[in-house]
């Protein structure tokens, strides 16, 4: 149940924050890719919140306090490269962890053998453009850096234990930080050496705290549904 | 979007089954190829469209002219034996 929630949570509001580049993307081609993406997690909400109670009321009506997401998903996209900076952090870890649960017998092995084959998309989506924006011109290297950089310390929070969520989490940490370092380095860039947990870290969205853009997002995202009750077309 | 207009063009084709032949589906812009064929995954096969995925740089396309239309696509109508229009098709047969 928490699990459910939790994993449902990252993948409804990224997938939000992804829709936001609706109309905004530098090109309309990547407008495209966004938007599959958004729409790839939208459909993994849907599936793990439904394990947890009615969907909508889940996505429209709760408060900010009952979200279980961690803080990463939720930061604002700023520009492209921050929003990349972001999916590489955060679909990086959703592949290895959907890889994990697909081989394991959990109750979400199947659900996670499904979605396994979107998120390496994803994954690989964000990797090819840290590469590029990293080893491109000097603003693109200084931007994605930045991006790497301001992120760096919602990333801890990723291999807090989630109940129900039976794995390793300290190898899946090292399995990402590998990852990570290896795209990183390719790319130019350095690996943030700032700390990823502790006191200077954030990371306390499983228990229902959640940084300030985040009520703004909601106000957003529900604003329709709690407007028009029930609203139909 | 006014970026886009400084990535090249890339011509995409797709095989939407094993056996076909790859088919022109559209045009897209991306930065180099293997941009080019994820933007082409994007646009043109998300819905199980196609098996196999080709990109082409647009400049490496070299097109008939219009001005040379007749030369080209009209051939004298007296030599019937060109056209392979005896044949009966046999049941069953697809493609073709």
């Amino acid at each position: 149940m928490t699990a459910a929630l939790a994993l449902g949570d990252d993948a409804l509001v990224l997938s939000h924050r992804l829709g936001e580049w609706a109309g905004h993307a530098p090109v309309l081609e990547e407008e495209v890719a966004l938007a599959n993406i958004a729409l790839d997690l939208l459909g993994q909400a849907r599936m793990l919140l439904s394990f947890v109670g009615d969907e909508d009321q889940l996505a429209y009506l709760r408060e900010e306090r009952a979200f279980r997401n961690v803080q990463l998903v939720e930061q604002p996209n700023g520009d492209f490269a921050h929003t990349m900076a972001r999916q590489l952090y955060f679909s990086v870890y959703q592949h290895l962890l959907y890889e994990e649960l697909a081989a394991g017998e959990g109750e979400f092995a199947d659900l996670a053998a499904k979605a396994v084959k979107e998120v390496a998309y994803h994954r690989d989506h964000a990797e090819q453009w840290v590469l590029r924006l990293g080893d491109g011109t000097a603003e693109s290297h200084e931007r994605m850096q930045l991006g790497l950089d301001a992120l760096w310390r919602f990333t801890g929070e990723l291999f807090e234990p989630v109940g129900g969520v039976d794995i390793d989490r300290s190898a899946l940490s090292d399995r990402w930080l590998a990852a990570v370092t290896s795209v990183v380095e390719r790319a130019t860039l350095t690996v943030p050496s700032g700390p990823q947990s502790g006191a200077w870290a954030a990371g306390a969205g499983r228990q229902g705290l959640h940084t300030e853009p985040f009520g703004r997002m909601l106000a957003e995202m529900q604003h329709l549904h709690r407007s028009h009750p029930g609203a139909s077309w | 979007m006014s970026s886009s207009t400084d990535w090249p063009l890339w011509e995409v084709f797709v095989r939407s089954r094993r056996g076909l032949s790859h088919t022109h589906a559209g045009s897209l812009h991306a930065p180099d190829a293997e941009m080019a064929l994820r933007n082409a995954r994007d646009l043109y096969t998300r819905r199980s469209e196609g098996v196999s995925l080709w990109v082409v740089p647009s400049t490496e396309i070299t097109a008939s002219s219009p001005d040379e239309k007749d030369s080209f696509f009209e051939p004298a109508g007296d030599k019937p034996y060109r056209h392979p229009t005896f044949y009966e098709i046999p049941e069953g047969v697809k493609h073709l």
